[in-house]
């Protein structure tokens, strides 16, 4: 059976569905807010909704929380801009998710997947119950094996009863929630296809140790990096759905503005997530509304038209680009509460989505957002 | 430990190794940590050693080795354990059980980077979080990283993403006696607990993180990481001083000692220029905060000065600090417009090039071996090479309980072969006799071959020879960018010391083979030196000199390509290639795609794989 977090499993409230609203001190790791309770207080993160500018991020990143088909987000810039910080606190404002109780891989209700416990309830031989944990956003090392990453043959039974079982991995982890590559230019390529290839199929499949498994893994992939230290292989490029430049502002009231917040949170993080709650709370509702309202948001053939308009006019490769243009500034529209998809949501998320995709010069120094931007005008402003 | 023991009575203005010292004993986790730089010696012991007196009794202190394994330094199964009780022993992470103190990273810039990216991810988390077999364990992991850098020119820097982290970067000179200059004179423990609890009451000042704001951007430092470190350091001097409020000379004194050695680029000031500045200065003005807490001195900061004026003059004098810690060999380098190092003698028999075959890349099967240097256990197999033994083992000892018996004979590791990468290593000759022909159509050979390192993802690097020696103007990087600014910003003229910059080319060519990588060495040269080895003139001597470097490189083993760059075809270019076993190509002949395909075979020769 599966054991979670070295707790009883009956020690997690079963049944009775939290409010969504809660305090902003969430942990990462589903079972995490009550491990710390046990033992030692760990710090809560820092609220999103305190992150200084860095706006085009922030945009990618809520997007790709509202549609998670979007297939992941690249971050590439300097170090020290809070990559790192936007995603965990994202994650933290996030409402709990509810879990299939005792399901292995974190299945929601009304799915079900391969593990015992789905199965005995498919078969109806075991009550569904459901709880709440928080999002998670698991941190992929570099230098993290395969082994870890996708799972592997679990030592203790094999050692000991001679049983054959999965061990889940990173991948499972992250089921529902966001999986962050920090570094991403620097981890192996072949662990890097692995990645995009589950992030986009949503399962991952295990063949290997005499093993077979598949279970679930939908994640927001966020990968970042610093294009100093190695660029990122152009195919593995094109198959994230949206990259952002970042780089740390040089304006002097903006960067004191950072450090006196980073500062302030410090010296008490509890009193600064308390202060930032209300605000990260608008960002939730405004989250959950877009999420909710996504389905209806229509795409006029004038807005399909300009963006195939816009993706001959850079030349991008292939549909990939396209598709993900539209659905990007269909979760921008969703975000901002319209109904329909319009050109200015287009041109919103233009960059993001269609900057790692331009067929590239390597020596082309002119960056590729300028080139976006010369398109945007001449297909909006003609 | 008795405090008069690290009590340092000889009232000396303090370093920076004590300032240093000072701030990180009130609070190492706070400020990341301290890289380290120095070798290995009495210094740094001693250093190290008043440190580790200066924390609380109790207060963990825990080494890590550069290649320490995952389940060591997170925590995960205890592998001998577990095979000898029969079900799982887990045993706790070194980073856990420092929770509260000091990792010592040992010989930190051999650091596995994907070691340093998990360090790190504790650092910023203040937790480990340990995951087996559905087991979600989080434990708090507050830690400080005291790294020790060893690293000397050839050798790979500090992974940046834990270099990053390390408020304090301190350069502790080469070990000195004791008596005479003591390198870390230990702070008054009191004096650190008092400033421990007066931490957290230091109030926020917004003129001093503007300076400490400006100072870092003045210096070329992007990331907001360093002047929040700063920050720290700042209201941690101030503490130490036994006062709330934060001073010009606390800022001062951060900025040298976080934002000093982070410099990318030179503030405007052309002033002073390359004079090496004068050693005593602002830094040392918060005089002596461990014997004065209580009486803080006069000092003219506290002046009243008109708020406007007063910040103005504050970010000057940070600059100026700043200025102070800059090693000379950066600054001789960011006035040529580049970081790039000059690397000195290659030092042999430190070798790593063995290092990653075990632990990545494609398998190809398995074979019996011992469990160490990161290998990975086969299990199937190894239980398979159990398997017919238990029957027997089971009568050998009785006692067992029922449980599979393996012994540490069985172990199979898996084996990977490794890609190797290759980088492509351009020498470039930017003298006055190319730069009069065509150094123009060299950097155009050059972007060439860039654009196809792209494609196959090779590193490159680029070193240049003029006047009177070799500089190696990038060291390997796979940003084809940087390469081509580099290349760009190459002026040409002045004498050709061909020898020199083979002579680079080589060394960097033994640092790549060593670290297990292929060079592949691409000289762009007419072949007509002028610069001996020793920087003096003579044709004769110079080209001599440059047949003898060739002839060395050739013992390196490593393929190379020369082009010839000259007007017409040289025989001395040919004579060059001819004792660097090397393929010639002369630039006349070549069209741009024949170069691009001939660096692509001579890789190909070499590699076999490709």
């Amino acid at each position: 059976m599966y054991r979670h977090a070295g707790l009883a499993a009956d020690d997690l409230s079963a049944t009775p569905v939290e409010p969504l609203q809660r305090s902003p001190s969430r942990r990462r790791t589903p079972t995490a807010s009550r491990v710390t309770a046990r033992t030692h207080t760990i710090r809560p993160a820092y609220p999103f909704s305190a992150i200084v500018g860095q706006d085009e991020m922030k945009r990618a990143i809520l997007i790709a929380a509202v549609e998670p088909a979007i297939g992941g987000v690249l971050v590439f810039g300097d170090r020290g801009t809070g990559k790192s910080t936007a995603v965990r606190g994202l994650a933290a404002l996030l409402p709990t998710m509810a879990v299939v109780h005792g399901c292995r891989y974190g299945c929601a209700p009304g799915e079900s997947c391969d593990c015992d416990t789905c199965r005995d309830i498919l078969a109806g031989t075991r009550q569904s119950r459901v709880r709440r944990v928080p999002v998670p956003v698991v941190d992929l090392p570099l230098g993290a094996s395969e082994d870890r990453v996708v799972g592997a043959l679990d030592l203790e039974h094999a050692l000991t009863q001679g049983i054959r079982r999965f061990e889940p991995g990173l991948l499972a982890r992250a089921h529902r929630g966001f999986l962050y590559i920090d570094e991403v230019n620097l981890l192996e390529d072949h662990l890097v296809d692995l990645l995009i290839d589950v992030a986009a199929s949503g399962e991952n499949v295990v063949e290997r140790e005499g093993l077979s498994v598949r279970h679930p893994a939908r994640f927001v992939l966020i990968g970042s990096g610093n294009p100093e230290e190695g660029e990122l292989r152009p195919q593995l490029l094109d198959r994230f759905g949206l990259s952002v430049e970042v780089r740390t502002s040089s304006d002097i009231a903006e960067r004191v503005q950072v450090i006196k917040r980073r500062d302030a949170f410090e010296r008490d993080p509890l009193a600064f997530a308390q202060a930032w709650a209300t605000e990260d709370a608008r960002i939730r509702r405004r989250l959950l509304a877009a999420r909710s309202r996504l389905a209806t948001t229509q795409v006029p053939d004038a807005t399909l038209e300009s963006a195939a308009r816009l993706c001959v006019n850079l030349g991008t490769d292939g549909l990939r680009g396209e598709l993900t243009l539209i659905r990007a500034a269909r979760a921008q529209a969703a975000l901002l509460g319209d109904g329909v998809v319009a050109d200015g949501h287009l041109r919103q998320v233009a960059a993001s989505a269609l900057r790692h995709r331009l067929r590239r010069d390597p020596l082309d120094e002119s960056g590729s957002t300028e080139r976006i931007d010369r398109a945007v005008a001449e297909v909006f402003d003609a | 430990m008795g405090a008069s023991e690290f009590f340092d009575s000889r009232g000396d203005v303090p370093t920076d190794a004590d300032w240093a010292l000072r701030i990180a004993a009130v609070d190492l986790a706070g400020i990341g940590g301290v890289r380290l730089r120095a070798a290995p010696g009495p210094a740094r012991d001693e250093w190290l050693a008043a440190l580790r007196a200066a924390l609380p009794d109790g207060t963990p202190w825990r080494r890590v080795p550069s290649h320490i394994g995952d389940e060591r330094l997170l925590g995960g199964i205890d592998l001998a354990a577990t095979l000898r009780q029969g079900n799982v022993v887990m045993q706790p992470g070194v980073l856990a059980q420092a929770h509260g103190g000091a990792v010592i990273l040992a010989m930190a810039e051999r650091c596995d980077v994907g070691v340093a990216s998990r360090i790190a991810q504790v650092v910023d988390a203040g937790s480990v979080v340990v995951l087996h077999a559905g087991l979600i364990d989080v434990q708090p992991a507050r830690v400080g990283v005291v790294a020790l850098d060893e690293a000397s020119g050839d050798d790979a820097p500090l992974p940046g993403v834990i270099a990053e982290r390390l408020g304090i970067d301190l350069w502790l000179g080469q070990s000195r006696p004791r008596l005479d200059a003591p390198t870390a004179s230990s702070p008054h423990r009191d004096a650190v607990d008092r400033a421990r609890a007066l931490l957290p009451q230091v109030e926020a000042n917004d003129a001093i993180v503007t300076a400490l704001c400006e100072a870092a951007l003045a210096l070329g430092i992007a990331s907001l990481r360093a002047p929040s470190l700063a920050w720290r350091v700042a209201c941690i001097a101030a503490a130490l001083d036994g006062r709330r409020e934060v001073l010009a000379p606390d800022a001062a004194l951060a900025a040298r000692l976080v934002l000093g050695p982070r410099a990318r680029a030179r503030p405007r000031d052309p002033a002073s220029s390359d004079e090496e500045p004068a050693p005593d200065r602002q830094g040392e003005e918060p005089e002596s905060a461990g014997e004065s807490a209580a009486s803080p001195g006069p000092r003219d900061a506290g002046e009243p000065l008109d708020a406007a004026t007063r910040d103005e003059a504050m970010s000057e004098r940070l600059l100026e600090a700043a200025a102070v810690s800059l090693p000379k060999a950066l600054l001789a380098s960011i006035a040529a417009g580049t970081a790039a190092r000059k690397t000195p003698a290659t030092t042999p028999g430190r070798s790593g090039s063995a290092r990653r075959s075990a632990v990545r890349g494609r398998p190809i099967g398995s074979a019996r071996g011992a469990l160490r240097g990161g290998a990975r256990l086969d299990l199937l197999a190894t239980l398979r090479a159990a398997a017919p033994w238990q029957a027997m083992r089971r009568r050998e000892s009785p006692s067992c309980r029922e449980g599979f018996l393996v012994r540490s004979d069985d172990f199979n590791v898996r084996r990977f072969r490794e890609r190797r990468e290759s980088t492509t290593v351009f020498a470039v000759d930017a003298s006055g006799s190319q730069a009069l022909h065509r150094l123009a159509e060299t950097k155009g050979a050059v972007e060439l071959l860039l654009a196809d390192c792209y494609v196959r993802r090779d590193r490159v690097a680029v070193i240049a020879f003029r006047g009177a020696q070799a500089q190696l103007l990038l060291t390997p990087t796979r940003s084809l960018v940087h390469a081509r600014r580099s290349l760009a910003g190459l002026p040409g003229g002045g004498g050709t010391p061909l020898a020199s910059g083979l002579a680079a080319a080589r060394e960097l060519a033994a640092t790549i083979l060593r670290d297990g990588g292929t060079p592949l060495l691409v000289l762009l040269t007419d072949g007509s030196a002028n610069v001996a080895l020793d920087g003096a003139g003579g044709r004769e001597r110079a080209f001599s000199d440059a047949l003898a470097t060739a002839r060395a490189w050739a013992g390196l083993g490593a393929s190379s390509l020369v082009i010839d760059t000259a007007p017409r075809a040289h025989e001395q270019a040919r004579a060059l290639a001819r004792a660097m076993e090397a393929r010639y190509i002369a630039l006349p002949d070549a069209d741009a795609h024949g170069l691009a395909k001939s660096i692509a075979g001579s890789g190909a020769a070499y590699v076999g794989e490709r």
